[in-house]
């Protein structure tokens, strides 16, 4: 039976990983290899690296950290943060990352998502959809959550699927950061509604968020950072306890 | 010195990295051309069945292919290189593979979402086969795909694993081997296993 996957995210920031609080005053958090090799100690299933370098040197110091990853990490890692063409894709991937997240470029243009799947896979192509609750929908959220698109999440979901997405990370903008639970709803709305697995993202706190996210929200995969960066519970307690709710993890 | 077929289905890179790590020597063979004198060969592979065979068509290394088998080089496919080791695939149409194994690659039949992507468990049926050594039974592998392998022969599953369906996750004739999950992203085990086929399957 597949293993619900436990998926930490580091933000990396001009080579480094950093931890921010309440988005303001961004720490360094160490060497993102050395922290990726915890991870993999505690057996996090995959990780996932943003980059949130705003400078020129952005590309250079992504691609030869996924060089670097590639070398001594052997289990899947997804980086994104600002990718845009398929340049930058086919940059990333002969670098050896196994796949890229695309987030406001997808929304912009989305023929990159087709023409992304047609040249690397659609095993490559992570699409990631940011939602903020609009009333009683729930809207698609660009540029770091600052701009709403006015698309509907499932809609846009559905298309994303169509269009050849691998995957789908889904990060609730409500949530993201409080540590205070999932959105199990639109979770449960966006995966119940495609056949691509769904990794749920924005507001693991507590051990039971992980479990109703599965079981509540139908999540294939849980993202997770703050609550593994700052040590509140390691990869494999958060994996014992699933496992003690019946929930298939690898461990 | 394992050759890697690079028959333009996917970055390389990586299996030629886990293959460093575990300190097997390989090559990337870019034509049929550089196949002569490698002692084992690797079938790596992402994307479509269909695809995979007309590439391997177009850059000239299915007679070549054919040819190793004759003469007894061991063989490892990895992923949509296992699978088009076999008679037929279903992906996008119905195509011929390279029929080393009886049996038909189909989509699976399941309400779980496809494509399967993620770590799985492998059981084994022959642990004695040389692949396997010093891998537990029951290990996680790591998956992705839409389509799986059936044989005709159970004596060719060498590896069994379960999404909604049995399917068969290791493949072994004679010399030829064929993994469905990605050994070079699968930690330690996928790791030993690389290993053991290089140092193992003779």
């Amino acid at each position: 039976m597949l293993a619900t996957r436990i998926i930490p995210c580091l933000d990396v920031k001009e080579g480094r990983v950093v931890k921010g609080v309440n988005f303001l005053g961004l720490k360094d958090a160490g060497d993102p290899l050395e922290l990726a090799i915890k991870y993999n100690e505690q057996s996090a299933d995959e990780l996932v690296f943003l980059d949130i370098t705003a400078t020129n040197q952005k590309r250079e110091t992504i691609l030869e950290l996924a060089s670097r990853l590639a070398r001594e990490l052997f289990i899947p890692f997804t980086i994104g943060g600002g990718i845009s063409t398929i340049k930058q894709i086919e940059e990333i991937v002969t670098a050896g990352a196994d796949k890229v997240s695309i987030n406001s470029a997808a929304v912009k243009r989305p023929e990159l998502i087709t023409e992304g799947a047609e040249q690397f896979g659609s095993q490559c192509i992570v699409i990631a959809i940011d939602v903020k609750r609009v009333g009683k929908e729930w809207h698609v959220f660009t540029h770091s959550g600052q701009k709403d698109t006015g698309l509907d999440a499932v809609l846009w979901a559905k298309e994303v699927q169509d269009r050849g997405a691998g995957e789908i990370l889904l990060t609730s903008m409500d949530r993201d950061g409080q540590q205070d639970g999932f959105d199990l709803e639109i979770n449960r709305r966006i995966s119940e509604s495609l056949h691509i697995p769904v990794i749920a993202s924005g507001g693991g706190g507590k051990l039971e968020h992980f479990v109703e996210a599965v079981t509540k929200g139908k999540a294939d995969a849980v993202l997770a950072a703050s609550v593994f960066h700052y040590g509140t519970y390691s990869i494999n307690q958060v994996k014992e306890f699933m496992s003690s709710k019946g929930i298939t993890v690898r461990l | 010195m394992i050759g890697i077929i690079n028959y333009r289905a996917g970055n390389l890179q990586n299996l030629q990295n886990s293959l460093e790590f575990v300190g097997v020597k390989s090559k990337i063979l870019n034509s049929p051309a550089e196949m002569k004198g490698f002692e084992k060969l690797i079938l790596p592979g992402v994307g479509a069945f269909g695809h995979a065979i007309k590439n391997l068509q177009d850059y000239g290394f299915w007679e070549p292919l054919e040819k190793a088998v004759e003469k007894r080089i061991p063989i490892l496919g990895i992923c949509v290189g296992m699978q088009v080791l076999f008679s037929t695939g279903f992906e996008v149409g119905k195509h011929p593979g390279l029929g080393l194994i009886p049996g038909e690659v189909r989509r699976f039949q399941t309400k779980l979402k496809v494509p399967q992507i993620g770590w799985n468990r492998v059981r084994f049926e022959n642990p004695e086969n040389p692949l396997l050594k010093n891998i537990e039974d029951q290990r996680w592998f790591y998956f992705v795909h839409s389509y799986a392998c059936f044989p005709d022969e159970l004596n060719h599953q060498l590896g069994t694993t379960n999404y909604d369906v049995d399917f068969c996750s290791i493949v072994s004739r004679d010399k030829i081997w064929g993994v469905q999950f990605h050994p070079e992203k699968s930690q330690r085990d996928g790791l030993q296993l690389l290993k053991n086929f290089a140092t193992n399957c003779q």
